[in-house]
């Protein structure tokens, strides 16, 4: 797998063939808090690039999960609908969202171009 | 331009995230909300509240002035206790949700949101005129610090003298911590025992690093703004801007018993609260509950079929019960317990039971 790539809305992308795991940055989870409810999008359900595709709740407010693609969900991670606070614990592994099959890739962040977004260049 | 409390360099250090709350930059979280938010109702949590305002009553018509400035009777507190009141305008609406404190019998305290300085300092000035009384607004002069939870009064214990289990819940006593001057009031915002420590703001830095020094071994964390209002909403406190406001009366909101018709004397307000305590309310603020972890939050529409019939004040999925709990104003109709209406959570309907306040109590 290469390098992650990000959203400006604060989603991390990892690309492995036409597959994109995605979920929420460190930086996202930390803004929105305590992370205690998570709604994805059904398993088949087709995502447009930028569009709301689910919602990530704190205690304190309500993120928005836009599909970071064009592209099919191929599965969600029930553990973190279960145990919504592995967004908190392990934003990069554990607690990744959905898997959606692509088949182009919209321009991305870098790692870099992202760091420089949330003001960590 | 955001304003700064005497602490901020404090919760820089302990890794505060900040907010923008009532023009301060306040800390919202130093750790988690949830951890903190367990901190209080489990052991204990240091709340800087030194945004809050602080006005000084002084003089042999104190308690008249009072008496004639807010909803209730200022008079009829004794020496060294609490009341909780109101300040409102000439038409009835609440310009604050305070508390007043007796400290000798012609000195009063009275404490005021951060938000509301402004207004609240406007209307006490020009209702001060004729009385025989000194009114002092020392918001910049002090700081407060709120230490909450079961664990609370045995930390605060090992700094002071004064013997704090034997100060009653609403009451105020002037003592010493850790060599500062300090007045101890048993009061706060969470539902669970406490004190509000107010101390001149020079020596804030130091009653907070005490504090937390001497709870360190006792569970104490330092807690934000974020837990903060998770606590006092399970507790069935208003906040406001959300439960109270210019266009809410004290009727509909809950707190008729705060305003005090039963006195000679007039008060700001009387007769439009006279007149609106004759009439039903069309609105009433009622405590929801609902099921599942999807949170009713504030400006929410509700519904019963297809008739709007109110509006969420303020949600969230309660992190001690593990549900949503709201508060709102509903259709008086629909304002009784066991009612269920619909909460248009960003465009799903969902079922919420009208409950009592509050939603949770502390077992003694």
């Amino acid at each position: 797998m290469s390098e992650l790539k990000y959203t400006k809305e604060h989603e991390w992308l990892a690309i492995d063939g036409d597959v994109a795991t995605v979920g929420i940055t460190a930086y996202a989870a930390e803004k929105l808090g305590d992370v205690v409810y998570v709604d994805l999008p059904a398993v088949g359900s087709a995502t447009t690039y930028m569009k709301i595709c689910g919602e990530i709740e704190s205690t304190k407010s309500v993120g928005e999960l836009y599909a970071p693609v064009d592209g099919e969900v191929t599965a969600i991670n029930d553990a973190v609908v279960s145990s919504p606070e592995l967004v908190n614990q392990d934003a990069f592994g554990a607690g990744w969202l959905v898997k959606i099959r692509f088949s182009s890739l919209p321009e991305l962040l870098t790692e870099a171009e992202y760091k420089a977004l949330i003001g960590e260049a | 331009m955001t304003r700064k409390t005497a602490l901020y360099e404090e919760h820089a250090k302990l890794g505060a995230q900040f907010t923008d709350f009532g023009g301060w930059e306040m800390p919202v979280r130093y750790s988690s909300d949830l951890v903190e938010h367990h901190a209080v109702r489990n052991e204990a949590g240091l709340f800087d509240i030194s945004h809050m305002a602080e006005f000084f009553v002084a003089g042999a018509g104190a308690a008249d002035f009072l008496n004639f400035a807010l909803v209730g009777r200022a008079s009829e507190i004794a020496d060294g206790r609490a009341k909780y009141s109101l300040i409102c305008a000439e038409d009835g609406g609440i310009i604050d949700d305070l508390i007043v404190y007796r400290l000798a019998e012609q000195d009063f305290l009275v404490i005021a949101n951060a938000g509301n300085r402004d207004n609240v300092a406007k209307a006490l000035r020009e209702r001060v005129a004729g009385f025989d009384a000194e009114l002092r607004d020392e918001s910049d002069n002090f700081g407060l610090l709120a230490i909450q939870g079961p664990r609370a009064v045995e930390i605060l214990q090992t700094l002071t003298s004064t013997d704090l289990g034997s100060l009653k819940y609403y009451s105020i006593d002037a003592g010493r911590l850790v060599d500062v001057d300090v007045f101890f009031a048993r009061t706060g915002y969470t539902g669970e025992d406490g004190f509000e420590v107010l101390v001149r703001a020079e020596h804030s830095a130091t009653v907070w690093n005490a504090l937390l020094a001497a709870g360190a071994s006792k569970g104490l964390v330092p807690t934000g703004l974020a837990c903060r209002d998770t606590l006092r909403l399970e507790a069935g406190m208003p906040l406001y801007g959300h439960e109270l406001g210019r266009d809410t009366n004290p009727f509909q909101a809950g707190f008729g018993r705060v305003v005090r018709f039963d006195r000679e004397e007039d008060f700001v307000g009387r007769k439009a609260l006279e007149a609106l305590a004759g009439h039903a309310q069309s609105q009433r603020l009622v405590g929801l509950v609902g099921e599942g972890k999807r949170a009713a939050r504030a400006e929410y529409p509700i519904y019963a079929s297809d008739a709007l019939i109110g509006e969420v004040t303020s949600g969230a999925l309660s992190p001690t019960l593990g549900y949503p709990v709201a508060m709102a104003y509903v259709s008086t109709e629909h304002a009784e317990v066991g009612s269920v209406v619909s909460v248009d959570i960003r465009g799903t309907r969902t079922d919420f039971t009208v409950v009592n306040l509050p939603f949770y109590k502390r077992t003694k």
